[in-house]
């Protein structure tokens, strides 16, 4: 259940670590139980779980931005009606992320005031802009591809109300990887500036989507005890080679050239991709990418603009409730 | 300013005709109304459902994951609760 309001009221020794219980939560996490929020778990694989489902949940809004900009500007009234379906679907996903996050004890208007703060992340991918149509079409196609190779193996995870959000949003999310890759079809068979337009939109994107998975395993800080937990199934590693081999085919099909010279099959067929330049990604991810500014500032001001709505609604449900009691004791 | 929260509700969905209402996940609203729109727009998008019910998380007492033993063991030592514990002559056929 995702409820917060279902979590009995806290214990003492909710944020202690005990070796006792951490042994036996082990235990169950071997056995491929499923944790809820009302189970006892050690303090670090709370401050994990709502540390990562808080980010992805930012991730999912703010991710509703690069795309959106393009809602007004969509070539024909179908793809108009695809892509404002799927901004709906980020923002729902969103939801059901905070949901599952605050099971585990922080409210979703504790967990948005961090972002706005500037205290919690999102992905960084979401920082570079959308200077073309096709890069709608390489969104879905990539960062959502990406997005699901990364989402699957959470089905899985030892946390239940991340898992049970994570079934839901892979169900969805493989309309936008369609369309996105049917925007870039649409492109390549189209005339010449259609496809180096194509072409530009995967140049800019190929590299910062590969840094979608994270810090490569050797220097990844979180990535030890997240596997013990069952949190994590995969290595940042293994699954950027799963994405990168599932989509040169794609690229080969559509005729684009993926923007790494040194790319080359081995002998077991995996596609082997050249250094990445993780100065880049430490840069966006310290705030220094094309967009953060941007992005932040646009969240902030849709924050500000939405008050009044919630004020308003909650003062009408004040309202009603207080008039229901009187209406009762009359 | 810290944003202040707005009340949590558990959404459950009637997907077919004849099934059960089921839990699908939970919501913020401030009243009933908006609560069911929210759930419309965040759970039904995709025909989903044919109904729907949101209840305040507030309303819903749980049994405490802690007890459980104390709950439901007393169930599992009853065998003679189920219809295999009896023997019926094979002759007599399906019963």
């Amino acid at each position: 259940m995702y409820t917060q309001a279902l979590n009995t009221a806290e214990t003492a020794d909710r944020d202690l670590e005990d070796a006792g219980k951490a042994a036996q939560f082990q235990a169950r996490i071997d056995a491929e139980e499923r944790i809820e929020p009302n189970d006892w778990m050690p303090a670090a694989y709370r401050k994990t779980l709502t540390r990562q489902i808080s980010q992805h949940a930012h991730s999912e809004i703010v991710g509703m931005l690069p795309e959106g900009n393009w809602i007004t500007r969509a070539p024909t009234l179908r793809r108009k009606a695809a892509l404002l379906a799927k901004v709906q679907d980020e923002c729902g996903h969103g939801l059901y992320l905070y949901a599952a996050a605050e099971t585990l004890g922080s409210s979703r208007e504790e967990l948005v005031d961090a972002m706005l703060a500037g205290k919690a992340k999102y992905s960084s991918i979401f920082n570079y802009p959308t200077l073309t149509w096709a890069d709608i079409g390489t969104i879905g196609w990539l960062v959502d591809g990406a997005a699901i190779m990364n989402q699957i193996p959470l089905c899985r995870c030892s946390y239940g109300p991340y898992a049970r959000a994570m079934i839901r949003v892979c169900k969805e999310e493989s309309f936008h990887q369609r369309q996105g890759y049917e925007i870039m079809v649409t492109l390549c068979r189209g005339s010449e500036e259609q496809k180096a337009m194509a072409q530009d939109a995967l140049n800019r994107w190929w590299w910062p989507v590969l840094m979608m998975f994270g810090p490569p395993d050797a220097t990844s800080q979180h990535s030890d005890t997240s596997t013990k937990w069952k949190i994590k199934r995969f290595s940042n590693d293994e699954l950027r080679q799963k994405f990168v081999d599932a989509t040169v085919p794609q690229a080969q099909y559509l005729g684009l050239t993926i923007p790494d010279p040194g790319m080359a099959q081995d002998a077991d067929g995996h596609w082997r991709y050249s250094e990445i330049d993780w100065t880049e990604f430490k840069q966006v991810l310290a705030g220094n990418g094309p967009c953060n500014r941007d992005r932040m500032a646009a969240r902030r001001k849709a924050h500000e603009e939405g008050a009044w709505v919630r004020e308003a609604a909650a003062s009408y449900a004040a309202k009603r409730a207080q008039r229901q009691t009187a209406q009762a004791a009359e | 300013m810290a944003t202040p929260n707005t009340p949590l509700w558990e959404v459950f969905i009637r997907s077919r005709n004849g099934l059960a209402h089921k839990h699908v996940g939970s919501l913020h609203a401030s009243d009933a109304t908006m609560a069911l729109q929210a759930a419309r727009d965040i759970y039904t998008r995709r025909g989903e459902g044919l109904s729907i019910w949101v209840v305040p998380s507030s309303t819903i007492t749980a049994s405490d994951p802690a007890e459980k033993g104390m709950m439901f063991e007393p169930a599992e030592s009853k065998i003679y609760r189920h219809p295999t514990f009896y023997e019926v002559p094979e002759e007599v056929g399906h019963m």
